[in-house]
């Protein structure tokens, strides 16, 4: 065993000098963003990316290693919205119990968790497109029963003023401060994913992806798997909800309403569902656009309404031409530079 | 007949049960309720309306829900602009009773534009990606958000209603006892002749179905795709064909039920996510890619909607999802599906 390379010591460094430059590079151009970017930028695009990002990559989890697309993502995300509005303190003083914030905030991620493993223990009774139905079924339900009942989740109306607490002084609805709190939270489930995606269970969970038989007959519990897929992805929707609710400093059943619902979907396959960072690709793609549709569409003369148009023929040219959405645009480029180089040299183009 | 005879030999307290409670209903429907039944569950005029109406909602439900679950059962494809081509259907049909106003006639019109569109989207779009479910369903996403967007455009966000032709507008007077008035003279309930007609026309389109299904030669084509589809194409049948036709019928279908929609309730952007909804329900209820699972689950989902309707309104939504929940747990396949 000696001619084998040798493990140069502490693993960290190597993992330290493993990232690749583009990975400093991005880090340290988010991390200085506040200096040279304005206010609506940072909390209307990049804040708002972050959040509808990481909701995304709760989907990502789901249909990229457990192979089961989701819809109903975005409506524990809400959940966990409504759970906060309701203990926590909102402008409806007579539904909410107006508990501190370190007890309202996990114990809406706790109950979120809950809904999306129930959804979880529900959809997986199911394979293939049937779990989209009845994911979106669910999503459906969701949204009209909050729009109804007016006891608990106020209705049509829903909860206003529901904003973050004041740790450490700082007001978090200002732009930079949201920022760099979407920006954390975002970065944390980014790499909580990617862990998880080289833990034991998230390997056999790439298995049952993979092959649900053959895993089932090497002894591993398929169902189980699978329902904790959810309880993982629920737990990333719930902050991703807390921080949409945040950011809207409302939660009305309209903030997981059908269309929205659609929109992380769309989100999802855009970025590309392989890999964790797509769906934060699509994510920014899709708030850019969002913002600055009317005025692309009044440039080339059409009226600025016409945003979810653009947004369809977007998604269906991405679906019909590349199903790994832009990410896998990427990969075949890459590809088809490395076919383009010498192998022997690694460099030059052949002839 | 003989798997009744099955049932009721394997289960016979289950079929005692069922016997009793349709026994139950009927007598419900036709005697004329003491006053202890009225104190209970209020006027029986109203349980009978909620009754009717649901009936009517379910044949509509029928309609949009049949072309999907029979599109689903052949190709395997969900097609989530199901609800678009609904809503399309509801608004050329109302564009054509506007003009010239027979309402009969904008029927064919529909059928033959919607299925057109039907047609091409099987043949440019779903055939490139046969195999691949999760893409098909992604490109319906897409075609939904276009689609929805484009009517919006051109028809704007105001609601609008097919009308009735005059020989079905009005009351009709049914043999159904509502009350009866302190003289002794039974008062029979009335109710709109449009809707009776559509409930009818549903099971008229709906045997038609089943007739065409069972007893025709594409019908035994359409079966045996439904079973192995690779197998039907290699003996030697041009399967691209049976999937154009269905697809075309499946989209003209929704498109015809867009009109009847249009006549008893109203057409407006997001009609459509609420029909797509209603079909995925009454689909997994039922049980995917059979008719008769389509007819039982529109039955239950429209009864349900309009009995909670009535008796619990905050929660009629809820109902519809706890069956289909319920369904799920205990019988993931739908009550009427076969198991694959």
């Amino acid at each position: 065993m000696t001619d084998v390379l040798p493990r140069t010591a502490p693993g960290r460094l190597i993992l330290l000098e493993r990232i690749p430059p583009a990975v400093w590079v991005l880090g340290a151009l988010l991390l200085a963003m506040p200096a040279f970017a304005s206010n609506f930028v940072l909390y209307q695009i990049f804040g708002w990316s972050f959040i509808l990002g990481m909701i995304a990559l709760s989907l990502m989890v789901l249909a990229g290693y457990g192979g089961m697309v989701s819809l109903s993502q975005l409506t524990v995300g809400a959940s966990a919205g409504y759970v906060v509005a309701i203990l926590g303190t909102s402008g409806v003083t007579q539904i909410s119990l107006g508990w501190p914030w370190w007890l309202h905030i996990p114990i809406a991620i706790l109950i979120a968790t809950l809904f999306g493993t129930l959804i979880g223990a529900l959809a997986v009774r199911t394979e293939g497109i049937y779990t989209i139905m009845i994911t979106l079924a669910i999503a459906a339900a969701f949204f009209y029963f909050t729009r109804q009942n007016y006891v608990i989740f106020n209705g049509y109306t829903g909860f206003n003023n529901v904003i973050p607490p004041k740790w450490f002084d700082i007001d978090w609805r200002q732009s930079v401060p949201f920022y760099y709190l979407t920006l954390a939270c975002a970065t944390l489930s980014y790499f909580a994913v990617v862990w998880m995606s080289r833990t034991p269970f998230g390997l056999a969970l790439q298995g049952v992806r993979d092959n649900p038989r053959r895993m089932s007959a090497l002894g591993f519990s398929v169902t189980a798997h699978r329902i904790f897929a959810y309880t993982f992805a629920s737990v990333i929707a719930a902050v991703g909800g807390i921080l949409l609710v945040w950011q809207n400093a409302q939660v009305v059943p309209g903030t997981a309403g059908i269309p929205q619902v659609i929109d992380i979907l769309v989100i999802a396959v855009v970025g590309g569902l392989r890999r964790p960072i797509g769906p934060f690709i699509g994510a920014l793609i899709y708030a850019i656009l969002s913002v600055f549709s009317s005025d692309i569409l009044h440039a080339i003369g059409m009226s600025g309404e016409r945003f979810k148009l653009v947004v369809g023929l977007g998604f269906l040219a991405i679906v019909a031409f590349s199903p790994d959405g832009v990410l896998g645009l990427w990969d075949k480029y890459q590809e088809r530079r490395d076919a383009n180089r010498d192998p022997l040299t690694g460099g030059g183009r052949r002839p | 007949m003989s798997t009744l005879q099955n049932f009721s030999s394997r289960h016979p307290i289950g079929t005692l049960v069922v016997l009793v409670l349709v026994i139950g209903f009927v007598w419900l429907i036709i005697a004329p309720w003491p006053p202890g039944l009225e104190h209970a569950l209020g006027r029986k005029r109203i349980f009978l309306n909620a009754i009717l109406s649901g009936t009517t909602l379910g044949a509509l439900y029928f309609l949009v829900a049949s072309g999907f679950t029979l599109v689903f059962g052949l190709m395997r494809n969900v097609n989530l602009a199901h609800g678009s081509l609904y809503l399309l259907g509801g608004y050329i049909g109302y564009g054509v009773v506007d003009a010239t106003g027979y309402w009969l006639l904008a029927f064919p019109v529909v059928f033959i534009v919607v299925g057109a569109l039907g047609l091409l989207l099987q043949h440019q779009v779903f055939r490139r990606m046969e195999g691949q479910e999760l893409r098909q369903t992604l490109v319906t996403i897409g075609i939904s958000i276009v689609l929805a967007d484009l009517m919006l455009w051109y028809w704007g966000g105001q609601s609008y209603q097919v009308l009735s032709p005059p020989w079905l507008s009005g009351p009709m007077t049914l043999p159904f006892i509502s009350a009866i008035r302190s003289n002794g003279e039974a008062i029979y309930l009335s109710y709109p002749q449009v809707r009776i007609a559509i409930l009818f026309a549903a099971i008229v389109i709906g045997i038609a179905m089943w007739l065409v299904l069972n007893r025709s030669r594409l019908g035994m084509l359409i079966r045996a795709g439904v079973d192995d589809r690779d197998i039907l194409a290699a003996s030697g049948v041009h399967i691209q064909y049976v999937f154009l036709a269905v697809f075309g019928f499946g989209a003209g279908l929704a498109g015809i039920a867009g009109i009847i929609g249009g006549t008893f309730q109203s057409l407006s952007p997001g009609e459509d996510t609420r029909f797509l909804l209603a079909s995925l329900v009454v689909v997994i209820v039922g049980g995917m890619g059979s008719i008769p699972g389509a007819a039982l689950g529109a039955l239950i989902i429209g009864l349900a909607e309009q009995i909670g309707l009535v008796y619990a309104p905050t929660y009629s939504v809820v109902f519809t999802f706890l069956i289909m929940a319920v369904v799920l747990a205990f019988r993931p396949q739908g009550l009427l599906g076969a198991r694959r």
